[in-house]
């Protein structure tokens, strides 16, 4: 695997490798009080981030750092980026640099894969714009499997600005891979046009589709995990909602709602949350919440996936 | 993403060209002579056996079965995954992972014997001996192999040999063990790279 851009078509022994490599990984540092591994020593990897993150890159810089590599971040602003320099000469400059390793954030969908075009290095996508967050979607699935054993024939509900969402997108993806049905409860503006044909060419006798609802109280106690996404309000320009109290009183995982749920069910949120927005504080700090699982999941996670990328030999193109 | 593993080892019993070396009942008598090697070199001191992922850990935990019928001492059984240590990551395709399980006391002071199934190079156990280190400080360190094949790169050598195979680097010696290949027995072959 030369790069990690996107989970649309990711074959599914690829996902269970990475997942594998992550629970072995977490394995091996449980408990150790020196948690550093001397794998990806003299690496180098460039956290080169177009938008505002705190844990992905946190996340990548601590993985890169457990496994022994140089981890060097870039963020737009306090670069080059401010006087005016374009994203392929950022990129070629490190890559110049002796970079082998590019995590990318951009408010822009497709600049991971334009960017892997462009540079000699590995090249991960830490999310692009409205497009695509596959390590959010790993990390996603690693928590649903520790907590669930495994995601076949399982019902995923995902609910919120499905539109706006990379975490949304890269998940329903990955999930139809996995074997899961998802079913997604949005306002209708909110959803994206076809998007009960996504994931469609991984549907066949043994994969689920999408299916798509505005109830989520008659959705609820039929899932096994519910995933709450954040309000984009960073990307909306324009009415998609009457009011936050209106979307809160529709949308909203209230501690009522949380009573709908079966027993085993999993609250999953991929941060940051809007606490009484799409998620009650009591709900988000509730044990059927696997929130701060899901971001310790993110570095073993992240170190598989540098792992995958930077250990091995390189495949001959 | 899945390719074999290994130190030498080989995984499946494959097309024909392939000749067995020792056969079931060989295996099983060299594992009671190893265990009889452990007991006399170390007793009364506890040992803890720890085995390297793939074949060295039923290996490990033969050499216990036997070393408690002859001695009624009990070792403790450990599992030391290797790969994130190893010095020739780049030179292969992405090698899964495997677990590591040490015994909960840890391996302060513990007499540690390593074991594994084929003696190759030696970087495996070089890379045991840096991975051991995270994990404790050892009294001492020994080593336990089925078979030891020659070609050494590194300063290494086993304190408990089960059989010296001389070969040649284009052969493959393949360990097969009921746990992992449904039989037991060691065999050789051309290489197929």
């Amino acid at each position: 695997m030369k790069h990690l851009l996107t989970t649309t078509g990711l074959p599914r022994e690829t996902i269970t490798a990475l997942l594998d490599t992550a629970e072995a990984l977490k394995q091996a540092l449980l408990g150790r009080q020196v948690r550093k591994l001397p794998t990806l020593r003299g690496r180098t990897v460039v956290t080169l981030f177009y938008e505002s993150s705190t844990r992905t890159r946190a996340s990548f810089e601590i993985a890169g750092k457990w496994m022994s590599a140089d981890v060097v971040n870039v963020s737009a602003g306090g670069s080059s980026v401010d006087k005016g320099e374009s994203l392929r000469d950022t990129a070629l400059t490190l890559a110049a640099m002796g970079v082998d390793c590019v995590v990318i954030r951009h408010p822009a969908s497709g600049a991971a894969h334009r960017l892997a075009g462009w540079v000699p290095t590995h090249v991960i996508n830490a999310g692009d714009g409205t497009h695509q967050h596959p390590t959010q979607a790993l990390l996603d699935a690693a928590t649903l499997r520790e907590r669930l054993g495994t995601l076949n024939g399982r019902t995923v509900t995902i609910v919120g600005d499905v539109l706006h969402s990379r975490v949304a997108r890269s998940n329903i993806e990955l999930l139809i891979t996995l074997g899961a049905r998802v079913h997604l409860v949005a306002p209708p503006t909110l959803l994206p046009c076809g998007v009960e044909n996504w994931g469609v060419q991984n549907w066949g006798v043994e994969n689920w589709g999408v299916t798509v609802g505005h109830d989520l109280d008659a959705a609820l106690p039929g899932t096994d995990a519910v995933m709450m996404l954040r309000v984009q309000a960073e990307r909306m320009h324009g009415g998609f909602f009457p009011s936050a109290r209106e979307y809160s009183i529709n949308y909203g995982l209230t501690e009522a709602r949380l009573g709908l749920l079966p027993e085993h069910a999993v609250v999953l949120h991929p941060g940051p949350m809007l606490r009484g927005m799409e998620i009650a504080h009591s709900v988000a700090d509730s044990p059927r919440a696997a929130i701060t699982e899901q971001v310790r999941n993110g570095v073993h996670v992240r170190m598989a996936v540098l792992y995958h990328l930077l250990a091995a030999q390189e495949e001959q193109p | 993403m899945s390719p074999p593993s290994g130190t030498g080892a080989v995984g499946e019993t494959g097309p024909p060209r392939q000749r067995e070396l020792l056969s079931a009942a060989e295996v099983a008598r060299i594992v009671a002579r190893m265990a009889h090697q452990v007991i006399e070199r170390t007793a009364p001191e506890p040992v803890t056996l720890v085995g390297i992922p793939t074949r060295g850990v039923p290996l490990a935990h033969r050499l216990a079965e036997r070393i408690r019928e002859f001695s009624g001492a009990r070792p403790d059984v450990g599992i030391l995954d290797v790969t994130l240590y190893r010095d020739d990551l780049r030179s292969r395709p992405t090698r899964p992972l495997r677990g590591t399980e040490l015994p909960a006391g840890g391996l302060d002071d513990a007499l540690v014997v390593l074991v594994d199934d084929v003696l190759y190079s030696g970087r495996t156990v070089a890379a045991a001996l840096d991975a051991l280190r995270e994990y404790g400080r050892p009294r001492a360190v020994q080593l336990a192999v089925l078979v030891d094949r020659g070609h050494r790169e590194l300063p290494i050598r086993a304190d408990y040999v089960g059989k010296n195979l001389p070969t040649s680097r284009d052969e493959e010696v393949g360990v097969l063990l009921v746990e992992t290949d449904g039989t037991d027995a060691v065999v050789i072959r051309r290489s197929q790279r």
